[in-house]
């Protein structure tokens, strides 16, 4: 059974149609980019996956159930913007993902923040941007979950971190888990999508495996991605 | 090990040619052990269901094989190492050749540039 199915799914805000009609299935054991410009649909896409937002029409199918509690269970978000109570610790906020999630492994949480510098005593407001966006990665990649979703994980960190981040996606995900990363900085993570999804004013407009779009192509996925999209 | 990619191209053609460099010019020695595949990847930086397939491809020449519970291993036949890596300067010469050609010089002419080391 499919790891995620999107059927007919569609959503407006008002009068304004975000996503229209979009159908998606997403297989286990890839990592997939969801390419599109600001504003194409892709966070809500994503909010859609983890029923944080309800359709307007269609559904998401999880393992063949509707999107809800059990599906939570299995997907670890990482969002756009930080959710977090920024008064508590690094620690405390480990302590709460471990009680809130099953799947949550400590050790390693501990690891991965000891490998990226990071003090656990902090206060998350005493902290820069991208020192709490690693943080907010770290609880993600905790988690030994079916499907990750990462919306937007390198958006503002410099290429030297964006590389760490990466690396620490690649070396975390538990197996046989699949991967979804939204972002337009393509050509930093190309070369590590098993598959991709270009979004763009709410419709896919191409799917397809990145070895075989090269290929065919004798593009790499930014330049498509570029030549699809120009202004 | 460290490769510097070209995202024009299918990455699992690229590693298979790095690879197979590695082994016929001796970085990768015969019987070595390879990295697993998410060291590996990790290490190349790219997606691991790539470089199996690049290593899948590379165990079909003959080149690694697998022993079950230990990971993946450089091949002890020196005389299949020798076959490729003479392919291999086979296929640089004739491209060689073939630019030098299309900048105008004979073969006598590219010959004695050789010998003369260039100049």
């Amino acid at each position: 059974m499919e790891l995620l199915k999107c059927v007919n799914l569609s959503k407006q805000f008002g009068k304004k149609t975000v996503l229209n009609n979009v159908n998606l299935t997403i297989p286990r054991g890839k990592i997939i980019g969801l390419l599109g410009k600001n504003g194409t649909g892709k966070s809500t896409l994503i909010k859609l996956m983890n029923d944080l937002l309800t359709p307007t029409e269609g559904e998401v199918l999880i393992n063949g159930q509707k999107v809800g509690v059990e599906s939570k269970k299995v997907i670890a978000y990482l969002p756009e913007r930080t959710y977090l109570d920024k008064s508590m610790t690094v620690d405390s906020v480990v302590k709460f993902f471990a009680k809130f999630y099953s799947d949550f492994d400590t050790e390693k949480a501990y690891k991965l923040l000891n490998d990226l510098d990071l003090d656990v005593n902090q206060k998350l407001t005493k902290m820069s941007k991208g020192m709490q966006e690693k943080v907010q990665l770290v609880l993600v990649m905790s988690r030994k979950a079916e499907l990750y979703i990462l919306d937007e994980p390198l958006g503002g960190v410099d290429p030297a971190t964006r590389d760490y981040i990466l690396d620490t996606i690649l070396s975390n995900f538990a197996d046989g888990a699949s991967v979804i990363i939204s972002t337009h900085l393509i050509s930093d993570i190309e070369r590590i999508l098993d598959e991709v999804i270009f979004i763009n004013k709410g419709e896919i407009v191409l799917t397809g495996a990145t070895e075989e779009l090269r290929g065919r192509e004798g593009e790499s996925i930014d330049e498509i991605f570029r030549r699809m999209f120009k202004c | 090990m460290n490769f510097i990619f070209d995202n024009n191209t299918p990455i699992y053609l690229q590693l298979v040619k790095q690879l197979k460099i590695h082994i016929v010019s001796g970085k990768l020695k015969p019987g070595e052990r390879l990295p697993s595949v998410r060291d590996l990847s990790l290490e190349l930086k790219v997606n691991p269901n790539t470089l199996q397939k690049s290593l899948f491809e590379l165990e079909e020449m003959g080149l690694i094989f697998t022993e079950r519970t230990n990971g993946k291993f450089v091949t002890g036949d020196s005389q299949l190492i020798e076959k490729y890596r003479k392919e291999y300067a086979h296929l640089l010469c004739q491209d060689f050749v073939l630019s030098m050609q299309e900048l105008g010089f004979s073969k006598d002419e590219t010959i004695h540039y050789l010998e003369n080391g260039g100049n």
